[in-house]
C-alpha cells in the first residue's frame, strides 16, 4: 500500500438525475504520470473535482487516500495543504502583473504589509530555473506565450509544496515546442518525486510521457493498465467503448472543377501592420477536401479569417469563385459569395451562449426563414430539425438553450449554422477541437457526405494522422507562406512536418 | 430525435419550473407592491383616481424603457435618455410656443431631433468606439446644457390644447371596453395558433388549462385595470401611446432580423460579426431608436407637465435602466424583454406613486430606487452564474 500517493476508493457521485461517477476506483503510484483518458462527459472532471476539494466531503461516496491516510477535503484550500495541486485549462492567472507576482499570488510573501520586492523576485527566479525557464521574473504575464504562461502556473503550483499535480488538458492551447517544454519539465519533476495526473485528449502525448493509462467511461473506470501494454488505437477502443475499425471515413471522390482560386493573396493587419500571410496561391476544386496544415501559427488561421473578411485591413491578390473575381469586404459578403467559415474558438466566434439552439442555428440565414419579410418560426424550426437531422445532432430539445449541449453537439450546431447558408465552399478551422472520439467520426463522417455532394472543403487541423486521413490534397504552410502541396498518395507525416519547419 | 431519458425529463421540467418563476415573479412582486402600497394608503393608492394617475404616470419611463431594452440587450447602455428627453420636450414647447408653430409638426421635430442625437451617439459608439457609458455621460451634459441654453433658463408654458391632449386626455369609456375585448380576443387567437402551430411541429405544449388559465388571468387583469380606468375618466391616452409603441417594438424584437441580430450582437459580438451581421451599423441604429423614442418620452413629458422645465426628465435614464433590469434584461447584454421593462417601469413608478401618497420625504425616494436598482442587478448576476 505504501507505494501509493493516491488511491480513490469506489468514488460515486450523484448530480440530481445523473449518475457521474459510479463507483469509480483510481490508483495512481508514487512518482508516476498517471494519464487518465475519457470522452468528454466520462467523469474526468468530476473526479479531479473531488480530488482537489470542489465537491467537499460528504457531497460524494467513496474513500479518498493519499499517502495511506484518508483524507476528508472541505475545499481547495484543504487540498492544496494536502499537497495537490490542479492546473486547468482556463489560466488562473493575472495578465498585468509580472511573473514574481502572479507566483507568490496569495502567499504571505505577498500579503505582508510591506512587500520586500528584491526577496521576492530572487525567490521567484530560484523557482523558475528550478524548471529550467530562463525569464527575468519581473516580465509582465501578459508578455508571455500562452504556453509559458502554462509553466508559470505550474511554478506557482510547485512553490505550494504540490506533492501530486493534476494538470487538465494542458496542451490543447499550446504550440509544439512549447508542448515539448512542458512535457519535458514534467519528466525532471517526475525525477524529483513530483506524481503527475495527466488528462488529455491527445494520444501521441500520453504515449510518450505516461506511465500508466486509466479509461474512464460513463462515469466508470474502464482499465488501468501501465502503458507497456498499451496502443493509441487500444486507448481509443477503450474511451468510446467499441473498436474503432476506422476513425476517418475516407471515401474516392469524383473531384470537380474549379471552385474557388486564390492568386497571390497577401494580408496586412490594418491594427499591428503586420503581414499575415503573403503570396498565397491555390485552388480548391467541387468536391475535393483540401488541408491545411501547418505549425501553431503558421498562418493558416489568419489567411482563413482574413479571406473571410473577419479582420480589418489591407489585401491585395486576387480571390476568384467559380471563375468570377470577387471581393469580400466583410464577413456578409463572403456568406453571399457561398463561403463558410467553422472557427477553431467555437465559444468565441460560433456561439450566442445566451441563445436557443435554433436561434444559434438561423442566425447566418435570417433571410431564408422569412415569409413576407418576416421572420416565421414555423419555417425556421422546420429548417433546423432538416439540418439537425442531418448533422445528427443530439438534444432533448431544439429550444434548450446552446450551452446545455457537450462539445460535440455545440460544434454540430455551428456546422448546421454554416450549412444553412448553403455554402459553395466550407473553411473548417480545427473541426474536431475538444470534441471526443465518438463526436470526431460523426464529424469525419459528415465532411466527406458534403464533398460527395460536390461542396468544396478546406480543413485546417494540426493534427497530423487528421489531415492525413481526411484530405485529397494538403497544403502545407509555415510563417504566413505556402511552403509545399502534397497528394494524399503521397504525403506522409515526415514530409509535412519538413514542409512545416521550413524557415523564410 | 431520440427518446428522453428520465433525466433529461426532470431537467427539462426543472428549467421550466425556473423560467416560469422568474417570469411570474415579476408580476408576484407588482401585486405585492400594490398591496402594501394599498394597506398604507388605507386603500387610496388602488383608488380609480390613483391608477389613473400612476399608469399616466409610468407611460415617459415606459417609452424610454421600451429603448433601453434594444440598448443593453445589444451590450450598450444609454444615461442621456433623461436629458435627451428633457431637451426635446424643451425643443418642442419653445416652438410651440414662442414661435407659434403646429402641435403635429413640433411633434415631428421633437422625434427627428431625438433621432438625430441619437444617430450622433451611436456613431461615437459604433464607428469610433467611443463606450457607450462615455458617449453618453457626456450626452447627459451636453444635452442638459443646450437645453439650458435655448431656453434661457425659464420654464416655457403654457401649452396649447392640442399640446395638452397628447398627455391629459382619455378614451371614452365604450372605446375603452372594445380595445380591451379586441386585446383579449387577439390574447386568445394568437395563443391558439401558437399552440397549434406547436402541435403541429410536435412541439412540447404546456398542458392547456395551464395555456387558457393564464390567459383568462391576464383577460381578468385587463379587464379590471380597464374598469378602475373608466371609472375615472378612462384609459389614458399615453397609456394607449405605450401599449402601441411596446407592440411595435416586441414585434421587432421576436419577428425581424434586425431584432435577432441586437440579442446576437449582444449575446456574443465576435460570433455575430461572423455570421455576416453588420455590428457598427445595427448598433448605430438601436442608438437612433433610442433616441427617437426619448424624443416621443420629451412630448408626453412636456405635454403632462403643461410646460417644458430646465430640469424636465432629470434622473430619467436611472429609473429607465433600473426598469430593464428588474424586467430581466442582463446587463452583460444578449437578454431582455418589453414587457418585462414595462413591468419594472410600472414597479418603479408604483414606488414613486406609492411613497408620495404616504408624504414620505423625496429623500426616501431616491434612496429606495437606489437599492432597488442594485437588488436587480445583483438578482440578474446571482440568477446567472446558477
Amino acid at each position: 500500500m505504501g507505494n501509493y500517493a493516491l488511491q480513490m476508493k469506489s468514488i460515486t457521485k450523484e448530480f440530481p438525475g445523473v449518475k457521474a461517477l459510479d463507483h469509480v476506483n483510481f490508483s495512481v503510484k508514487k512518482g508516476e504520470i498517471h494519464a487518465l483518458c475519457g470522452e468528454n462527459g466520462a467523469g474526468k472532471s468530476t473526479l479531479m473535482k473531488i480530488l482537489s476539494g470542489v465537491y467537499p466531503y460528504g457531497s460524494y461516496d467513496g474513500k479518498i487516500i493519499v499517502n495511506g491516510e484518508e483524507v476528508q477535503f472541505n475545499s481547495i484550500k484543504e487540498s492544496q495543504d494536502a499537497g495537490i495541486a490542479i492546473i486547468y485549462q482556463e489560466l488562473a492567472l493575472v495578465a498585468e502583473l509580472t511573473i514574481a507576482e502572479n507566483i507568490f499570488l496569495g502567499s504571505e510573501l505577498m500579503s505582508e504589509t510591506m512587500i520586500n520586492w528584491n526577496y521576492l523576485y530572487a525567490e521567484a527566479q530560484k523557482w523558475l530555473s528550478e524548471v529550467g525557464l530562463d525569464i527575468d521574473p519581473q516580465t509582465k504575464l501578459s508578455d508571455l506565450t500562452v504556453g509559458k504562461q502554462q509553466l508559470i502556473e505550474i511554478v506557482k503550483a510547485l512553490t505550494k509544496n504540490a506533492q501530486i499535480l493534476i494538470l487538465d488538458e494542458p496542451t490543447s492551447a499550446l504550440t509544439e515546442s512549447d508542448t515539448k517544454i512542458l512535457l519535458g519539465i514534467l519528466k525532471d519533476l517526475q525525477a524529483k518525486g513530483v506524481t503527475c495526473i495527466y488528462i488529455s485528449h491527445k494520444l501521441d502525448e500520453i504515449m510518450e510521457i505516461s506511465d500508466s493509462v486509466t479509461v474512464l467511461r460513463d462515469g466508470q473506470t474502464i482499465s488501468t493498465d501501465p502503458i507497456q501494454d498499451l496502443t493509441e488505437d487500444m486507448i481509443i477502443a477503450k474511451m468510446v467503448g467499441r473498436k474503432l475499425t476506422e476513425l476517418f471515413p475516407y471515401e474516392k471522390r469524383n473531384i470537380g472543377d474549379e471552385l474557388l482560386v486564390v492568386r497571390n493573396y497577401s494580408f496586412v493587419d490594418d491594427s499591428t501592420d503586420k503581414i499575415l500571410v503573403q503570396d498565397i496561391s491555390f485552388t480548391l476544386r467541387k468536391g475535393e477536401i483540401l488541408g491545411f496544415s501547418g505549425l501553431m501559427g503558421a498562418g493558416r488561421t489568419e489567411l482563413f479569417f482574413s479571406l473571410f473578411g473577419g479582420y480589418t485591413g489591407r489585401k491585395t491578390g486576387e480571390i476568384i469563385m467559380e471563375g468570377e473575381e470577387i471581393d469580400i469586404g466583410d464577413s456578409a459578403d463572403a456568406i453571399r459569395h457561398g463561403i463558410a467559415y467553422v472557427s477553431e474558438d467555437r465559444k468565441r466566434y460560433g456561439l450566442i451562449p445566451e441563445m436557443e439552439i435554433i436561434k444559434n442555428t438561423t442566425l447566418a440565414s435570417l433571410d431564408k426563414i422569412k415569409t413576407n419579410h418576416i421572420l416565421d418560426s414555423y419555417l425556421e424550426l422546420k429548417k433546423v430539425e432538416e439540418i439537425s437531422k442531418r448533422v445528427n445532432l443530439k438534444a432533448h430539445s431544439l429550444e434548450a438553450k446552446v450551452t446545455q449541449l457537450s462539445g460535440g453537439n455545440q460544434q454540430k450546431v455551428v456546422l448546421s449554422k454554416w450549412l444553412l447558408t448553403d455554402p459553395k465552399v466550407l473553411i473548417l478551422d480545427e473541426p474536431t477541437r475538444g470534441i471526443d472520439v465518438g463526436a470526431k467520426r460523426e464529424i469525419f463522417k459528415i465532411i466527406v457526405e458534403l464533398a460527395k455532394q460536390g461542396m468544396g472543403i478546406i480543413m485546417i487541423s494540426s493534427e497530423l494522422p487528421e489531415v492525413l486521413g481526411m484530405s485529397d490534397r494538403i497544403v502545407v504552410m509555415s510563417e504566413g507562406m505556402i511552403t509545399g502541396e502534397l497528394f494524399r498518395e503521397e504525403a506522409t507525416q515526415e514530409k509535412i512536418l519538413k514542409l512545416a519547419t521550413i524557415r523564410g | 430525435m431520440r427518446t428522453e431519458t428520465d433525466a433529461e425529463k426532470k431537467l427539462d421540467s426543472r428549467l421550466r419550473f425556473k423560467f416560469n418563476f422568474q417570469s411570474y415573479a415579476l408580476i408576484l412582486a407588482l401585486i405585492l407592491i400594490a398591496i402594501l402600497f394599498g394597506a398604507l394608503t388605507q386603500g387610496e393608492f388602488l383608488s380609480a383616481r390613483n391608477l389613473s394617475n400612476l399608469f399616466t404616470q409610468m407611460t415617459v419611463i415606459s417609452v424610454l424603457s421600451i429603448g433601453m431594452t434594444f440598448v443593453i440587450v445589444s451590450a450598450h447602455i444609454d444615461l442621456s435618455v433623461g436629458s435627451l428627453a428633457g431637451l426635446t420636450g424643451g425643443i418642442a414647447a419653445i416652438l410651440h410656443v414662442w414661435f407659434d408653430w403646429n402641435t403635429g409638426i413640433v411633434v415631428l421635430i421633437a422625434i427627428l431631433v431625438g433621432a438625430l442625437l441619437g444617430l450622433w451617439q451611436g456613431w461615437w459608439v459604433a464607428y469610433r468606439a467611443v463606450p457607450a457609458f462615455i458617449v453618453t455621460l457626456g450626452g447627459m451634459l451636453i444635452f442638459r446644457g443646450i437645453l439650458i441654453g435655448i431656453s434661457k433658463g425659464q420654464t416655457i408654458s403654457p401649452l396649447d390644447d392640442s399640446f395638452k391632449m397628447i398627455s391629459n386626455s382619455y378614451l371614452p369609456y365604450y372605446i375603452g371596453y372594445s380595445l380591451a375585448a379586441i386585446g383579449i380576443f387577439l390574447l386568445f387567437i394568437f395563443r391558439w395558433i401558437n399552440r397549434n402551430k406547436r402541435k403541429k411541429m410536435g412541439l412540447k405544449l404546456s398542458p392547456s388549462v395551464l395555456d387558457y388559465g393564464k390567459l383568462v388571468a391576464y383577460a381578468i387583469g385587463i379587464l379590471v385595470i380597464t374598469y378602475m380606468l373608466n371609472r375615472y375618466y378612462g384609459i389614458p391616452v399615453p397609456l394607449l401611446i405605450v401599449i402601441a409603441l411596446a407592440g411595435i417594438f416586441i414585434f421587432i424584437s421576436s419577428k425581424t432580423s434586425f431584432g435577432r441580430n441586437i440579442y446576437a450582437i449582444g449575446g456574443n459580438e465576435e460570433a455575430a460579426a461572423l455570421s455576416g451581421i453588420n455590428i457598427k451599423r445595427k448598433t448605430l441604429s438601436v442608438f437612433v431608436i433610442m433616441g427617437a423614442l426619448a424624443g416621443i418620452a420629451g412630448v408626453i413629458l412636456t405635454s403632462r407637465l403643461n410646460s417644458a422645465t430646465t430640469s424636465a426628465g432629470e434622473m430619467y435614464e436611472l429609473d429607465a435602466i433600473a426598469a430593464c433590469v428588474i424586467g430581466g434584461t442582463s446587463l452583460s447584454g444578449g437578454r431582455g424583454n418589453i414587457v418585462g421593462s414595462i413591468i419594472g417601469a410600472l414597479i418603479m413608478a408604483s414606488i414613486d406613486n406609492g411613497m408620495s401618497m404616504m408624504n414620505i420625504d423625496t429623500f426616501w425616494q431616491h434612496i429606495v430606487k437606489g437599492l432597488i436598482l442594485i437588488l436587480a442587478v445583483w438578482l440578474d448576476i446571482t440568477s446567472k452564474k446558477k
